[in-house]
């Protein structure tokens, strides 16, 4: 195989990149050991009644002390995977106390609305479509959506959880590897199912805060040339019915907040690579690379398109 | 199976065939006549649950509740101040009216409000019954007015009045 390690990682439903994966990867391994012991001695048992030779008498032996031994292993089996169950979900819950990043995560059709909490309301912001998370350092994900029920799946930190129109489900993590994860919605959800995906970065608390204190800055407002033209019609066209742009009078709550739009990796979750082209490309016509997304074609003459890509590329 | 029954096999599945006509989705409609735009947009089922998100999201109910009425006219009963073709409901989003209609011009864009006026014919029952929404985003408690069965304000004759009590 030629391919880049990055690929091999990315997405891995084996779980060894948060402790909660890593502890429901473990129980699994319990599991599968345990059964297939099992599985071997029936087996087993299975070809010695085949090969056994019949003995003159065609009368059967009572096998009862074998039988009862045989109800015992069971029993034993049994009570050992129920044990392994339990100490396996004590230890879970050991994972998720202690105080905790919390995150908002809501759901729409088919994107990510992302929102870190803090006791502070200056330092709330909004995202959309990626997730930053300190490594070692637990995070409390609350999980809603918007329309229709939706699944939060990131494969190699931990287990999915349905996200739920009208409530309020919850999940923990505790990544433990530094590195970049794709999560997927995991529950079919419409059209676009597939073009949901979010983009997870695990990186040292450190690199976590300078990303938070650079989402928490408003965005810088254009001194001069297209991208000041492109301002003014971001902020005063269609665009600022939906999105939002945190230091400018655009302030729509329904679609992806663009604060900070060129430093994500994707556009439209995962759906397009950040670059010049395909921002000009999605705003053309958002229709074309994800039909039947709630982006409206917004008509733009070549010159107020060229304005917003390049307003939009400062969004840093 | 015998040659006999080989046509009418046949002739069933072709029957069934037919009954497998999918409604299309326009994600961007092309410029068209406003008449034929109304058309294409108030009797298909997508544009209609698309004007309901957007009835929600511009914070139509703001003035026109889920239908009933508030600061701003009742939208499910078949009176119009301006028109209830789908062509002037669209001018009325676009353009405004006076008294208190903002224009939203510069908010939506034309197709999604020609999407809004299918879904306020659609609070009304207007469009084609198999287009309508199976249920609405939003609790409601009362059918749309076109579907009620008119009844007299007043009795016109005493016998007419006995015979309404039930």
């Amino acid at each position: 195989m030629t391919t880049p390690s990055i690929l091999d990682k990315i997405q891995s439903a084996a779980g060894n990149d948060g402790r909660h994966g890593q502890l429901i990867s473990e129980l699994f391994s319990v599991f599968l050991v345990v059964t297939l012991v099992f599985y071997f001695l029936v087996f087993a048992f299975l070809l010695w009644a085949i090969f056994r030779r019949r003995r003159g008498d065609s009368r059967e032996q009572p096998l009862r002390a074998i039988l009862a031994g045989w109800v015992g292993l069971i029993a034993l089996g049994l009570a050992g995977l129920t044990t392994a169950s339990w100490v396996f979900d004590r230890r879970l819950a050991r994972a998720d106390s202690g105080p905790a990043l919390e995150i908002e995560v809501i759901a729409r059709q088919w994107w990510w609305d992302v929102r870190y909490a803090d006791n502070d309301a200056h330092r709330v912001f909004r995202t959309a479509n990626e997730l930053h998370l300190p490594v070692g350092v637990p995070a409390r994900i609350t999980l809603r959506s918007s329309d229709v029920i939706h699944s939060f799946w990131i494969p190699n930190l931990a287990g999915k959880q349905d996200m739920i129109p009208g409530r309020e489900n919850d999940l923990s993590l505790l990544p433990l590897r530094e590195g970049v994860y794709r999560a997927q919605c995991a529950e079919f959800c419409g059209l676009q199912h597939a073009r949901m995906a979010l983009d997870v970065t695990v990186e040292s608390p450190a690199a976590f805060a300078a990303w938070r204190a650079a989402q928490l800055r408003p965005a810088a407002a254009p001194a001069a040339g297209p991208a000041q033209a492109g301002q003014a019609i971001v902020t005063g066209r269609q665009c600022a019915s939906c999105h939002a742009i945190a230091g400018t009078p655009a302030s729509g709550q329904v679609a992806p907040d663009l604060t900070h739009f060129a430093s994500r990796r994707t556009i439209a979750a995962g759906t397009l690579p950040m670059s010049r082209a395909n921002i000009a490309a999605w705003i053309t016509d958002p229709q074309t690379p994800k039909p039947g997304n709630n982006m409206p074609r917004v008509p733009l003459s070549p010159a107020e398109l060229d304005a917003v890509t390049a307003y939009l590329e400062t969004l840093r | 199976m015998s040659s006999p029954f080989r046509a009418e096999a046949i002739m069933l599945a072709l029957l069934a065939l037919a009954g497998c006509h999918r409604e299309t989705r326009d994600y961007r409609s092309d410029a068209m006549k406003a008449a034929e735009r109304g058309a294409a947009f108030e009797d298909n089922a997508f544009h209609i649950a698309q004007g309901q998100r957007l009835y929600a999201w511009m914070n139509c109910a703001g003035c026109h509740a889920h239908g009933g009425g508030g600061m701003g006219p009742p939208l499910m009963d078949d009176e119009w101040r301006y028109g209830g073709r789908m062509e002037q409901i669209a001018a009325t989003i676009l353009d405004g009216r006076p008294n208190g209609m903002p224009s939203f011009r510069r908010r939506v864009t034309e197709d999604q409000a020609w999407q809004l006026a299918a879904f306020v014919r659609a609070l009304s029952a207007q469009p084609r019954q198999d287009a309508l929404p199976g249920r609405a985003d939003e609790p409601r408690n009362t059918e749309p007015m076109t579907l009620d069965e008119r009844k007299p304000i007043r009795p016109v004759t005493a016998k007419s009045d006995d015979a309404s009590e039930e």
